[in-house]
């Protein structure tokens, strides 16, 4: 009984949030690495990307709210979700016209793009600044529970109890639809594939007649659209707060990083090392340890680290893949 | 024909910072005579202080081509010397947890440098085995010392101190000090993330940024954590107002010129910090043009212009990357203790990765990457313009505001006007980008 009460506890505070997390930090990651491996530089705006269009969905989640729509048992911000895709990808191809374009044609080196990305950042941090503010805004309404504390002891008698949040669920289920889609048009369709040729040898997709701007344009478009979905998702499960978004910019890299930039299966792998690792190490296991060794109770609440420092763990695994293995999990590329 | 248009812009050039640096110092006395000189003396200092950030990230920018996104870190970490170094030591707290937290240290360090040992020793799987083992075992002897010791010095006088103060020596010597800290840090990242693809080392910068500011904010025993340190004594020359306003000399000297002693003494301290700031640049810049125009300088450029064909001269690229960016660092982590010195106090939660990291980038691509002088110009002028648009941002706003009926739309308006800066900000920093990468004082 202790042992499934153990294993109920680490399902509970590890394995459902960590899922959801990864989930949410493998979206973020994908966006990186598109941009990485078709634009080739480290996206620094894309933190506020995502908060940029989680504000609008907020934006419109509102509007409906007070037109009296609603999505039933699920947030109304989901109905929300496409619009703010279409806002924010659309944001993306100006900034592209009116930003990027001019460094792609005089070839810039990586590092001067990441800086012109800088720049980009501080204006979408304003924009969205303008747009919500800069408090904690809590937007999920619908069900809150799959399963309650309350419901799951009657259920089966245990001790410790377990919650499904709707959130979580509705994490991960969009997360695998997205991704099952992203891949499906980058393996099946005839823009994905040039998308996949110019990523892989940029000279040749052109001599093949690939038309570059149409494959930047497609990329900028599925960025905001991830972007959104991720920081939609995040800010349901969590809540929103413009700064939590830049610093979410750290993982988010971790993740790209550790799964091997450029890779769109490392980025996802890489969401997941990330998220099970932060609180893996942040989760206070006493109870856990309590249950599984009999009579024996510890002082303190054996947690390894303090969650203030849950940066420091995707720091530290960013670190540590540095030096071990810079190409990543999986094969990235290293331009 | 190109010989005369060289020339031409030569001269220029000679005008060009003379020029810039007299529109500056207009736009200080102009501050001081609409508004305070105690404003415009308070912005000029800390002007003054970001262009010494925005030397240390010109080294590493303009000279050697390398982006350190985590420059708040640096700062940050400048900013623990005045704690450590000039603060008076806490009493008893070094005898309750002082020595335990050294042991737990020195067990940390034992371990990475037996994990590191083991590491090169040992081949295949009894090498990941072997390392993985002293590490664990490490952080947890670690924890075991350090947890105990914590607790110590944090049960000391918690509401006025619980935390280890520090040796009592004069705040002069906590600027190198500061910038000795901010140069571990550097190496270290350094270390790892140089020699890797270039945007590496702006992730991991950003990285140890964040985990530093995560250690001030939260290590209680080291600077109080969000308590905040308050009464960081002042560097040797400068005064405190309240002795100036009770020194019956100067109050008749400030009588005799017609100034208010309580103003005046406010003044005289900002201009002895100003003094002090000013001699600092000075043989900063100083250094940093001789090292400039050395024949360091000169393959520091050749490697940041072309890292393929410095390397085949036989230069080691990454070695001398490491070297710019803990110098880079340093000078960084010198402006960080020496701003903790002009505040008086250490506020862990005011570091801002906007303010203190992408803020001084803004401030060295405007002046001029690779431009000493360009970075100064830049530091002055890019937080005057901070300052002011945080002042300008709420009038435009209610400005353009105007035609909008009353409302909770237009109080929306209004109150994001605080947001403008960072439009301001990115603006700029994208229009210099594109057309004028050189920035204002380009480098020669």
């Amino acid at each position: 009984m202790d042992f499934l009460n153990a294993l109920v506890a680490i399902t509970n505070y590890v394995i459902i949030p960590a899922t959801a997390y990864g989930a949410q930090l493998a979206l973020g990651a994908l966006g990186v690495t598109l941009i990485y491996s078709i634009l080739r530089f480290s996206n620094f705006a894309h933190g506020d990307t995502m908060a940029f269009g989680t504000g609008v969905v907020i934006l419109i989640t509102w509007g409906f709210q007070a037109m009296g729509i609603s999505f039933g048992p699920l947030p109304t911000a989901l109905l929300a979700l496409p619009f703010g895709i279409i806002i924010t990808s659309a944001l993306m191809l100006g900034t592209d016209k009116v930003v990027y374009q001019y460094y792609r044609k005089v070839k810039a080196a990586p590092v001067v793009m990441v800086m012109v990305s800088v720049g980009v950042m501080f204006i979408m941090n304003a924009l969205t600044r303008f747009l919500i503010g800069v408090d904690q805004i809590n937007f999920a309404d619908g069900a809150r529970f799959v399963i309650n504390a309350r419901e799951w002891r009657e259920m089966t008698g245990l001790a410790e109890p377990l919650t499904l949040r709707s959130t979580q669920v509705i994490t991960v289920v969009t997360a695998i639809l997205v991704v099952w889609a992203l891949f499906w048009f980058l393996g099946k369709t005839r823009t994905g594939k040039s998308m996949r040729a110019f990523s892989d040898n940029e000279d040749l997709a052109l001599l093949s007649g690939i038309d570059p701007d149409r494959v930047v344009a497609v990329t900028w478009i599925i960025t905001g659209a991830l972007a959104t979905i991720a920081g939609t998702l995040y800010g349901l499960d969590k809540s929103f707060k413009a700064f939590t978004y830049f610093q979410l910019l750290l993982p988010i890299f971790a993740s790209a990083i550790v799964g091997g930039i450029g890779n769109p299966v490392g980025a996802i792998a890489g969401g997941f090392v990330i998220s099970f690792s932060e609180v893996g190490l942040t989760y206070a296991w006493k109870k856990v340890v309590t249950y599984l060794i009999p009579n024996w109770e510890p002082d303190g609440l054996v947690q390894l680290l303090s969650t203030d420092y849950k940066y420091a763990v995707s720091f530290t695994i960013l670190i540590l893949v540095l030096i071990f293995k810079p190409t990543g999990l999986f094969k990235g590329k290293i331009v | 024909m190109s010989t005369s248009r060289q020339a031409e812009t030569a001269a220029g050039g000679r005008l060009r910072a003379p020029l810039f640096f007299a529109l500056m110092a207009a736009l200080i006395v102009l501050e001081g005579l609409t508004s305070s000189w105690n404003s415009a003396l308070g912005i000029l200092n800390m002007g003054l202080l970001s262009a010494i950030m925005a030397l240390g990230v010109n080294m590493q920018w303009g000279y050697a081509g390398l982006f350190n996104a985590g420059a708040m870190g640096f700062v940050a970490l400048g900013g623990l010397a005045p704690v450590l170094i000039s603060m008076p030591p806490t009493q008893g707290a070094f005898k309750a947890g002082g020595v335990g937290i050294l042991i737990a240290f020195a067990v940390a360090t034992i371990a990475v440098i037996g994990a590191v040992w083991l590491y090169r020793t040992l081949k295949g799987r009894a090498r990941g085995l072997a390392v993985a083992l002293v590490l664990i075992i490490g952080f947890f002897v670690f924890r075991w010392v350090f947890d105990p010791a914590v607790a110590a010095i944090e049960a000391i006088n918690p509401s006025a101190a619980g935390n280890l103060g520090g040796l009592g020596l004069p705040t002069l010597v906590s600027w190198p000090v500061g910038a000795l800290l901010a140069a571990g840090a550097a190496w270290l990242v350094g270390k790892i993330a140089l020699g890797l693809r270039s945007d590496y080392l702006a992730i991991a910068t950003l990285g140890i940024a964040e985990i530093v500011v995560a250690v001030l904010k939260n290590e209680q025993w080291l600077d109080r954590g969000v308590l905040n340190v308050n009464g960081i004594p002042r560097p040797w020359p400068v005064p405190y107002e309240i002795t100036l306003q009770n020194s019956p000399a100067f109050v008749s000297k400030m009588q005799a010129w017609g100034i208010d002693p309580t103003q005046g003494s406010t003044l005289t301290v900002k201009l002895a910090f100003l003094l002090l700031f000013v001699v600092v640049i000075g043989v900063l810049l100083w250094f940093s043009e001789m090292a400039r125009r050395s024949p360091w300088g000169r393959m520091m450029r050749a490697i940041r212009d072309n890292e393929v064909s410095a390397a085949a001269m036989g230069k080691n690229v990454t070695r001398r990357h490491l070297q710019i960016f803990v110098l880079g660092s340093a000078v960084i982590g010198l402006a960080g203790a020496m701003m903790i010195s002009l505040d008086g106090q250490m506020t862990p939660s005011s570091y801002n990765p906007l303010r203190y990291t992408f803020l001084v980038l803004v401030m060295v691509i405007v002046g001029g990457s690779g431009s000493n002088w360009g970075s100064i110009l830049g530091g002055l002028l890019i937080w005057y313009v901070w300052v002011k648009a945080g002042d300008w941002g709420p009038n435009i706003m209610a400005l353009l505001a105007s035609p909008v009926p009353d409302g909770a739309f237009k109080q929306h308006m209004i109150d994001s006007a605080a947001h403008m800066r960072m439009l301001v900000m990115g603006g700029i920093l994208l229009i210099v980008l594109r057309f004028s990468p050189r920035g204002l004082l380009p480098e020669k």
